[in-house]
């Protein structure tokens, strides 16, 4: 297993990721349930949406305790590629590998629609297919994605170009700060972020746009591999 | 009613406040042969409601056409119904009420309708991969209180399934939602549910093997929804409120938690005899049922129920709805497969009792027996009523339209219409609903039938690597409530065939029907009469349309204070697609499209939303249907979808042609397309431009076709005997409609802002 997707309690994309990552993709992809210790031989960890202990206390409050949250914090203290995809990203902020947090959305009330993204940091393993300011369309699903962070941090944020995508063209369902859709840790091998890309993968369900992140993803490992066999 | 001690002695009083007649409890005492216990007493009455027992519809139901090539488990026989799809796999769906529970707390009601109706499906063995919800409710507009009531009770169902289907993370993909006065004070909340499965996975509600030991599994017990089942057996009254207790509450978490450990679980066939989900009357309808389909008996200890409150009754522990809990028959010697599995998913599961060779179903409570009833009496031998049916007198009110003036803003007319709540586009809704997870919704809500692929993977853990294999489904619910009232056999024949033909719009041949008859109190003979006849007219359709009943649901006594509900048989049909090319869905792609018409102009404005909305009163007679040239207007269409030459279809239903040519501009996900229309033709048969543009008459869609495939397009259909004809062609920012004396004219960014942000305003207000 080189692609690990963790399956907490309550998990509902991980489905999902797997069909994208196995099915469409050919990659060798399965499910980590949360109470293992170890992430084996993974070279890249998904954290999938869905209703992790049905959300309860906090989105991703719960789930951040899971046995398996250590190995991942110290993957990605490695230098590792973690990826949290809607509750994934709420957990990944919860557990303190990313910035800031994501309350209820600005409406109150949960969307699921298609939104157009913008790309701002082209260079992050999980952009390497894309173009600065290029528009992705993909959908939105949840009722906490209203992104925030304090002042200072945002600042710091934006310098380090830690803000991956923004919702543009009008279409921030949520009311989050400076549009944010998505963002990385300062080293740039954790990423968050609120749209679905695993559900804009295939042109039959309206956009492939999505492929672009497992692609960018899929070469940053193949360059990690050939990296360790020519001894760097 | 008070709490009730276990030894409390049964007297009359007592037998009638559990809404059992004297007759039924003669016939109780005949059956055991002694006094019932409190506890007794309390089993047959939820049993022996209509909710459960059916005691009134049964002979009614039974006209359903229940058989097919395909149908692997029938209608009535378990849970749900099971069609095979081919290949190897199968589908599993039904249909559900949860009215009362949502009239009085509608949030709550609603989500645990949801629930139910998932575990209805995955109790079959299948996964759950759909939702759809058929929704009715008073009118919303202006500022009345009623209007207002109306507005919370919508805000509250939607929030309730939003939080249940989102969570447990099985999309809503499809429904209705109609408004309606009739439906002041008793919203219908009817939840549809689909899952696939392997013919090997098929899983029945049987308890059989004299010794199997019998598991809980699932959340603890607590007194919520105590006998809910009678609770939905009786007519809402002002005093309903008092009846809060008896709505559950819902945990779509655990219900997550239970789904994924029974499919794990059912993985292991060797280690399962029998499932059974415990919804409507919990514990006492999972025991008895199980016993009598296995033809055997079971016992059970109610001291090794899980459960989160204290000292509760052996008669609380028998009749409550919590939810998320399940009945598991095990193979003796396999219990450590089913403890390891549920432990790994953090639920219960605990052995509470034994099936037995006695046919009994026996009850333990703190060292005593509680219950010795016979379990196959309990479960098949409710009474069944012939309840008297007497048409209305003078039957539907008939207006002559014509007695009412044309409005001379007929381009205002269609404004209005597109703003009434029940056309409005229903996004405010469905934007709240997760509709994509499980990435397979390949035609979102929105359109005639949400289109879903479902994969049909070899058995294993894991989808394989590279290329996956699909199958497609269309589902879709429908019902016009104004055209039953006005005559519910032709109005029950109209539902299916308005189904099927959302079907043929989206390119699916319908393979099966579920239903859920919403109706008033069947002790009055003209209610009774509406479900008979409604009834009559839904067989006379799946007849027409070669499709079996598959099972589904009844619900009675919808009545406030103000009277009964519409007759509601809410139809749930599911298509399939043979190839996924022949998708279709109901806008304009593009300019420069011919755009044709099926089914002919049609004809008078009775049962029209139009009478209603603009007329401003409900006008018969309801349309008729000829389901012989319906079914050859689809399959006509279909043939030439297969045929590549259809890029939209679009059925006419409320609003008529008018509203449809409407929607076809301004209904999809980019900018508008609008139309040059010209109905001239139309109007010397018929006479007023309102009735061509705004009659209800059946059998008509709206399609586009390239102009290089139109004339072969016309020459099939009208080979076939299906009227076509061509009425205008696709392009422009303005939908014109031509008539002899002059032209209608909409610029389509002023229609779609009518019709898309309609609901959103109202809602606001």
């Amino acid at each position: 297993m080189k692609w690990a997707v963790l399956q907490f309690p309550g998990s509902n994309c991980d489905q999902d990721l797997i069909h994208v990552l196995r099915s469409v993709m050919g990659k060798d992809a399965a499910y980590l349930w949360h109470k293992e210790r170890s992430l084996g031989d993974a070279e890249v960890v998904l954290v999938p949406g869905g209703f992790s202990y049905g959300d309860y206390l906090r989105c991703g409050a719960i789930a951040r305790f899971s046995p398996v949250m250590k190995a991942v914090g110290e993957f990605a203290s490695r230098g590792g590629f973690v990826m949290g995809i809607c509750n994934g990203f709420q957990i990944l902020c919860e557990a303190g590998l990313l910035p800031g947090c994501l309350i209820r959305n600005r409406e109150l009330r949960f969307v699921c629609r298609e939104v157009a993204l913008r790309v701002e940091n082209a260079g992050l393993p999980f952009t390497g297919r894309m173009k600065p300011g290029q528009v992705l369309r993909m959908p939105v699903a949840h009722g906490e994605g209203n992104y925030f962070a304090d002042a200072e941090t945002l600042a710091r944020m934006e310098r380090g170009g830690q803000v991956v995508f923004r919702y543009c063209d009008g279409t921030n369902p949520n009311g989050s700060l400076g549009d944010i859709a998505g963002v990385c840790n300062e080293r740039g091998n954790v990423m968050g972020l609120m749209p679905h890309p695993e559900r804009a993968a295939e042109p039959i369900l309206g956009s492939a746009d999505g492929r672009l992140i497992f692609e960018g993803l899929a070469d940053a490992v193949r360059a990690r591999r050939a990296a360790r066999l020519s001894g760097d | 009613m008070g709490k009730i001690p276990d030894d409390a002695r049964v007297t009359p009083e007592l037998v009638a406040s559990h809404g059992l007649t004297p007759e039924e409890y003669r016939l109780i005492l005949d059956i055991l042969g002694r006094e019932p216990t409190i506890t007794e007493l309390g089993i047959f009455s939820v049993m022996w409601s209509e909710h459960c027992s059916y005691k009134s519809s049964r002979p009614e139901l039974k006209k359903f056409p229940t058989d097919g090539p395909s149908v692997m488990v029938r209608a009535g026989e378990e849970n749900a119904g099971v069609i095979d799809i081919g290949d190897g796999w199968a589908v599993s769906f039904k249909i559900e009420s949860h009215n009362h529970p949502s009239a009085v707390e509608p949030f709550q009601g609603a989500a645990t309708g949801v629930g139910g109706i998932l575990r209805d499906i995955f109790t079959m063995g299948a996964r759950p991969v759909l939702l759809a919800d058929s929704l009715r409710f008073g009118d919303i507009r202006g500022k009345s209180r009623k209007a207002a009531e109306n507005r919370r009770l919508l805000k509250g169902v939607v929030g309730g399934i939003a939080h249940y289907g989102n969570c447990i993370g099985v999309p809503t993909v499809a429904g209705e939602i109609a408004f309606d006065d009739s439906y002041s004070g008793n919203p219908l909340v009817n939840v549809f549910c689909l899952g696939i499965l392997r013919h090997d996975q098929i899983r029945l509600g049987k308890a059989t093997g004299e010794g199997n030991p019998v598991f809980y599994v699932g959340a603890k017990t607590g007194r919520d929804g105590l006998a809910g089942a009678a609770f939905a057996s009786r007519d809402l009254t002002e005093e309903s409120k008092e009846d809060r207790p008896a709505v559950q509450v819902g945990d779509p978490f655990r219900e997550k938690l239970l789904l994924e450990a029974c499919l794990e679980l059912f993985e292991h066939a060797e280690s399962i005899v029998g499932v059974q989900d415990m919804g409507a009357a919990g514990l006492t309808c999972s025991t008895c049922e199980t016993a009598s389909r296995g033809h055997s008996g079971i016992e059970i200890d109610l001291d090794l129920v899980p459960q989160r409150e204290e000292a509760m009754t052996a008669y609380e522990l028998m009749l409550s709805e919590s939810q998320e809990r399940m009945l598991i028959i095990a193979r003796r010697g396999h219990e450590e497969t089913v403890r390891r599995i549920f432990a790994k998913w953090d639920l219960d599961a605990v052995e509470i009792g034994r099936v037995t060779g006695d046919g009994l179903m026996r009850v333990r409570h703190l060292g005593r027996v509680v219950a010795e009833i016979p379990a196959r009496r309990l479960a098949e031998e409710a009474p069944v009523y012939h309840r008297p049916a007497r048409a209305p007198v003078g039957g539907a009110e008939r207006y002559d339209y014509l007695k009412f003036p044309e409005p001379k803003d007929l381009e205002g007319a269609l404004l209005k219409m597109l703003e009434a709540p029940t056309v409005a586009s229903k996004r405010w809704v469905y934007d709240q609903y997760d509709h994509m997870v499980r990435a397979g919704t390949v035609v979102l809500p929105g359109s005639d039938a949400a289109v879903v692929r479902v994969p049909t993977d070899p058995p294993g853990d894991l989808p394989p690597v590279g290329g996956r294999s699909f199958k497609y489904l269309a589902v879709t619910t429908d019902c016009n409530g104004a055209h039953c009232a006005l005559d519910p056999h032709e109005g029950g024949k109209l539902a299916v065939a308005e189904a099927a033909r959302n079907l043929a719009c989206s390119g699916a041949r319908p393979i099966g029907v579920t239903d859920n008859l919403n109706f008033g109190n069947p002790q009055r003979p003209e209610i009774f009469w509406q479900l008979r006849r409604a009834v009559e007219g839904m067989a006379e359709g799946c007849r027409a349309f070669g499709v079996p009943v598959t099972g589904g649901n009844v619900s009675l006594y919808n009545e406030s204070p103000a009277g009964a509900v519409d007759p509601t048989p809410v139809v749930g049909m599911v298509g399939i697609i043979d190839d996924p090319a022949h998708i279709t869905t109901q806008c304009f792609k593009a300019a420069g499209d011919a755009v044709i018409l099926l089914g002919g102009a049609g004809g008078g404005l009775g049962g029209s939303l139009y009478a209603m909305e603009i007329l401003g009163r409900r006008l018969g007679p309801c349309p008729g249907v000829d389901l012989a040239f319906e079914r050859a207007t689809h399959e006509g269409l279909l043939e030439i979808i297969r045929r590549g030459w259809v890029r939209s279809a679009h059925d006419c239903s409320e609003g008529g042609l008018g509203v449809a040519l409407a929607e076809c501009c301004i209904s999809g996900p980019g900018a508008p397309v609008g139309a040059q229309i010209d109905l001239a033709f139309a109007e010397a048969p018929l006479g007023r431009r309102d009735e061509v543009l705004f009659n209800e008459a059946s059998g008509r869609i709206v399609a586009s076709v390239p102009e290089g495939h139109l004339r072969e397009a016309l020459s099939l259909l009208m080979g076939r005997g299906v009227p076509a004809c061509r009425i205008g062609r696709t392009g422009g920012d303005v939908l014109k409609i031509g008539f002899s004396g002059g032209r209608l004219s909409w610029s389509v960014a002023r229609l779609r802002d009518a019709w898309a942000g309609a609901l959103g305003r109202v809602l606001r207000g």
